[in-house]
This record gives structure tokens, C-alpha cells and sequence, in this order.
């Protein structure tokens, strides 16, 4: 028996190592997932209870004032944050690739807030935001006396404050990656160019920014699904407030599951997230794969 | 993802004569630079007025001149905000959560990183059947935010009784960087020729022999890049630790939200410009003295294919 059951053994050792990422796809995915749809087509309270409403709590979810202004706020926020994310930084990037002096100290300086948590973030703009001793109390001192900048306490326009601090934070993240996308551009191109006369500005436009596309989904993968999740900028910067002017989903669902005891909406809610996630991932997975299985432009960091 | 493989090398720049481009000051090339300078204040401007806020004291706060340096230079906030500042219930400052940052944030690297490495390698030299089914579900779920795992995973770490504990927070890290760590090492092990793998396995070596004597030892740029992103994202992390520490063990973000956003009365902007900058110390200084790891961790971990 023994040689044969020690090469079974054997066999087995490799499947016994996967056993954690089986258990956590298992349960801590899968399950998890599942059991929080189950929850979601139930009328759970405090309590998981094992009912059966169908589609009531989202009915009742997109009935909710909250949870619109909160998505509206999620739309208005994902849109702006990235596209001035994308925007500024492949504008940076493009600007850092020409050669200039102190490259490597402006990387720096473009990426570090990039390395600061969103709590520091929030908690940073909150004070030069805030109308009183910030930015505003700051130019109206230099003499520009009815300067107002008070975003931060309107109901209207708080929400772009946390664009700006968002912005702030992730931008030097997609200048990193797309340098690397266009250190990544084959040199013939530009020499290609350069011989056809054709002006800088229209070869990163029409021929490096088309080359680079799967970075740019790569970009707009890892801020979108930053934009779903949104929780700890908004919390530390606004608690949602002024009154719940800032709210996104996320918040909507944390205060759901653990202040206002109602399980059933905040899955509920939570799988409508998870839905949008799932669309988008969806839709540019061709563009992700082909990347992965080239894996050259925008590899390289 | 030939990137993984080879240690981080500085970008590729383009040979001089590459791009003849006049390094005279021209209208273009002023432009250029004033742009990337108001860029760089934009940028820069937050850190500094963190810093010079931290060393002034409340009366000149008080007076605005956001920007401007401290007149009467000094530490006062610093120390209050290290070991004075109340934090909820207790006001012993942010030093509490630092060091449960630390207590949460070494086995929380560590951990993770090991089983990373140790699903890498089974996923690209032993290939178990089904295992890349296995690594296909496991990197969809990457994508599930946070928000549809958390209650149930409360409901799975109360049953295991680690609910509010220090394992149970690091068992939650473990959880949700395995995509990320597995992702990392598959790919690093997957550039690595298979005839030495064969070859080692030709000499007589078993699993954890070659995983252990072999593998890991050849890993040590992919580890040192795991073990940066790993650091920054857990220190950084907020939503995880306010649910699953405990109060016990709450990390020292939760604990500077608290500083600033529970407490009644005037605001001190100065001790709460101190407390931020601590709290930012240690993924600053690993993004600081790291450089382009930190970069590349950033690059290999946005590629999820």
C-alpha cells in the first residue's frame, strides 16, 4: 500500500495549498455574494430572515429619495472624476515626456497624494476648503475682498468639492501609468512623423492616444471601480452633509446595514452596485484581455 | 507582463537625437513649463499647508493666512496630537492607533503575501485540475465591491468568533487582497522558465521543497513590491478596519476621522493638521523611499487579465 498511497498523497499536496483561495472563493466570494442576493429578496431588518418579497426592496430602494440623490451624486461625481483624472493626466504625462528638467521630482510630486489614504485626503481639503479660515479667508487677505468659495457648505455643489479632492488624489496615478504607455510607443512612429512634418500635438492625438487604448480602459477600469465604492473620501470630508447633499451609495448602504438596521434595502442596494460594476467590467473585458494576452503597451512602469 | 519579471529599471529614455526638439526656451517650451509648474503647486499645496498649519498655534489660525509660514514657530500641536487628543472615548491621541496599525498592518503583509505566493505557484507549475477555474472566479471577484461582502462576512467571522478581533481583521485583509497578491506572483512565475521547474523536480524536490528553497528565494523583487502595496493599502485602508477590528483594535485612520469629525467644541485645525501627517508618515515614507517599486506595484496590480 505504501508507495501507491504516497504518490496519491503527493498528488494531493497541491490541491491541499489551494485550499485557502479555494475556501475564500468559496465562501468569501461566492457565498458572501449569494447570501447578500438572497438577502436582498427578503424583508430583513435587524435580523437576516428567510422570507420571501421578490423585488419589493428594490422597488422601495428606487422609490427612496436618499438613494437617488445618492446615485445622482455617484453619476455626477464618477463622470467629472474621470474624466478631469484622465484628462489631467495623460495631459501630465504628455507634458513630462518632453524632455524636461527635474522629471523624476515632478513625478514625484504628481503621484504622492496617490500614497495618502482618502481619510487624510477628505480631512485635508475639508480644512482649505472650508470657508472660514481656508482658501477663501486666504485671497480675500490678498485683497480680493468678495471672493466666495464656500462649495463645501452648499448643498448644490458640495459634491464637486469631493471631485476636486478626488482628483487631487488619483490623477498622478493615471499620469504613471500612461507614461509608461508612452514610453511604450515604438520610436519608428515619431521618427515617422517628424519625417511627414506632422505637428506633435495631432500625433498624440490621432495616433499615440488610439495605440494606447487598452491603458486607457486599463485607467478607466481602476477608477471606475474606485467611483462605485466611494466611501471614505465622502465620509471623512463631508459625512454627507451638508444635510445628505454629499451622499453615494456606499454610505447609503454602510448606514443601512449598521445605523438604520435595515439589512434587506442595503443588500438590496448593494447588488444594484454590484450590477453596475459587473456591466461595465463586461463591456471592456475584450479590451482588458487583449491587453493581458499582449501585455506590452503600458506594462512597463 | 514580461514587465514582472525583470527588477524596476529606470523608463526608457528615448536617445537624444530620437526627438529633435529645440532645448532653447521658446514660447512652447515657457509654456510647458508653466504649465507643469502650476501643476506642481496644485499638487504640492495640500502637504504644505498641512505642514505649516501643524506648527502655528490656534490664534494665528485663527486669523487666516492659509499660506503663510508660522510666525510663532511650534511643536505644542505635534505633541497633542500624539498623545493628548481624544479619540472618541479615550484621549490618549493617535499613538493608540498607530500601533494598532502596526499590530494590524505586519501580519496583514506578511500573511497575505505567503498565500499569494504560495496559490502563484501552484497555479503556474503544478496546475491542478480546475484550479484555473478557481483563479478566473477569484479575480471576477476582485471586481464586487465591498459593500455586497461585508455584512455576510461579519455574519462568517462572528460564527468563526473572530469578530472584532485582531485575527478577524487580518483574516478580512487576507481575504480581499488575495486577488491582487495571487495575481501578482501567477504572473511572475508564469515568466519563469518551466525546464527549471522540471529540473528541480528531476532532482528528487517535492512541493514545499522547491516552493521554499527554490521559488520564494528567486521571488525577491515580486516580494518586495507585494510587501509596498500591501503596507500603503492596508495602512490606508478605513471601511475594514471600522467594521471588523473592533474598538479594541481600531486602525489609526478610523481613530484621526474620529479626532476630527466627532469632536464637539472649536476645531483645532493645527493639532488636526498634525494627526493627518502622522497618520500619512508611514505610506509616505514607503511611496518617498521606495520610488519606482511603488510605481511598478501599481502597474502590475492594475493589470487584471
Amino acid at each position: 500500500m505504501s508507495t501507491r498511497a504516497a504518490s496519491l498523497l503527493r498528488k494531493l499536496v497541491p490541491w491541499g495549498a489551494l485550499l485557502p483561495m479555494a475556501l475564500v472563493v468559496l465562501v468569501g466570494y461566492l457565498g458572501t455574494a449569494l447570501w447578500t442576493l438572497r438577502v436582498s429578496l427578503s424583508s430583513s431588518r435587524t435580523f437576516p430572515n428567510d422570507d420571501f418579497v421578490g423585488l419589493a426592496q428594490y422597488e422601495r430602494l428606487f422609490d427612496n429619495e436618499r438613494w437617488l440623490l445618492s446615485l445622482q451624486n455617484l453619476a455626477v461625481y464618477g463622470v467629472l472624476f474621470i474624466v478631469a483624472c484622465i484628462a489631467i493626466g495623460f495631459l501630465l504625462a504628455v507634458f513630462i515626456d518632453q524632455k524636461v528638467r527635474g522629471e523624476g521630482l515632478l513625478r514625484t510630486i504628481f503621484l504622492y497624494p496617490y500614497a495618502m489614504s482618502f481619510v487624510a485626503t477628505g480631512l485635508v481639503w475639508q480644512w482649505v476648503l472650508n470657508p472660514g479660515d481656508g482658501l477663501q479667508q486666504a485671497v480675500r487677505q490678498m485683497g480680493f475682498e468678495s471672493f466666495t468659495f464656500d462649495w463645501i457648505v452648499d448643498q448644490d455643489k458640495v459634491i464637486y468639492t469631493v471631485v476636486i479632492a478626488s482628483v487631487w488624489q488619483a490623477s498622478g496615478l493615471v499620469m504613471a501609468l500612461m507614461l509608461a504607455g508612452l514610453r511604450g510607443v515604438d520610436e519608428e512612429i515619431w521618427k515617422a512623423a517628424r519625417l511627414d512634418g506632422i505637428p506633435p500635438w495631432r500625433v498624440y492625438l490621432s495616433i499615440v492616444l488610439p495605440m494606447m487604448g487598452s491603458t486607457v480602459a486599463t485607467v478607466f477600469v481602476l477608477l471606475f471601480t474606485g467611483v462605485v465604492k466611494v466611501f471614505d473620501a465622502v465620509v471623512s470630508m463631508t459625512q454627507g452633509g451638508p444635510g445628505t447633499a454629499s451622499d453615494v451609495p456606499a454610505k447609503f448602504i454602510m448606514d443601512h446595514l449598521f445605523g438604520r438596521a435595515n439589512l434587506s434595502l442595503a443588500s438590496a442596494g448593494s447588488m444594484v452596485l454590484l450590477a453596475m460594476v459587473l456591466a461595465v467590467v463586461a463591456l471592456l473585458a475584450p479590451v482588458l484581455y487583449a491587453r493581458s494576452r499582449r501585455g506590452s503597451v503600458g506594462g512597463h512602469a | 507582463m514580461s514587465a514582472v519579471l525583470s527588477p524596476p529599471a529606470a523608463p526608457p529614455v528615448r536617445p537624444a537625437a530620437a526627438r529633435k526638439r529645440s532645448k532653447r526656451l521658446n514660447p512652447g517650451r515657457v509654456g510647458l513649463y508653466a504649465f507643469l509648474l502650476v501643476a506642481a503647486l496644485f499638487f504640492a499645496a495640500p502637504l504644505y499647508i498641512m505642514l505649516v498649519t501643524s506648527f502655528k498655534g490656534m490664534d494665528e489660525i485663527r486669523l487666516g493666512h492659509l499660506f503663510a509660514l508660522p510666525q510663532h514657530f511650534t511643536t505644542d500641536a505635534w505633541h497633542a496630537a500624539w498623545s493628548e487628543v481624544c479619540t472618541g472615548v479615550s484621549c490618549e491621541g493617535v499613538r493608540v492607533g498607530f500601533w494598532n496599525s502596526v499590530a494590524i498592518v505586519v501580519p496583514s503583509t506578511v500573511l497575505p503575501i505567503l498565500v499569494g505566493a504560495l496559490n502563484g505557484y501552484a497555479l503556474s507549475f503544478w496546475k491542478p485540475r480546475g484550479a484555473n477555474l478557481l483563479f478566473a472566479v477569484l479575480m471576477a471577484g476582485a471586481f464586487i465591491p465591498v459593500q455586497v461582502l461585508i455584512y455576510p462576512l461579519v455574519k462568517v467571522t462572528a460564527a468563526l468568533g473572530l469578530f472584532s478581533s485582531l485575527p478577524g481583521i487580518v483574516l478580512i485583509h487576507l481575504i480581499f487582497s488575495m486577488p491582487v497578491m495571487t495575481l501578482l506572483f501567477r504572473n511572475y512565475y508564469a515568466s519563469i522558465p518551466q525546464e527549471l521547474f522540471k529540473a528541480a523536480r528531476v532532482d528528487g524536490g517535492g512541493f514545499w521543497p522547491i516552493f521554499v528553497q527554490l521559488m520564494l528565494p528567486m521571488s525577491t523583487p515580486m516580494l518586495i513590491v507585494a510587501a509596498i502595496m500591501q503596507v500603503t493599502g492596508v495602512w490606508n485602508d478605513y471601511v475594514l478596519g471600522l467594521v471588523f477590528a473592533g474598538s479594541e483594535h481600531l486602525p489609526m485612520t478610523v481613530q484621526l476621522n474620529n479626532v476630527i469629525n466627532t469632536t464637539t467644541g472649536e476645531r483645532l485645525y493645527n493639532v488636526n493638521m498634525a494627526a493627518t501627517i502622522l497618520t500619512s508618515l508611514v505610506p509616505l515614507l514607503v511611496y518617498f523611499v521606495s520610488g519606482r517599486w511603488f510605481v511598478r506595484g501599481i502597474a502590475a496590480g492594475a493589470v487584471k487579465g
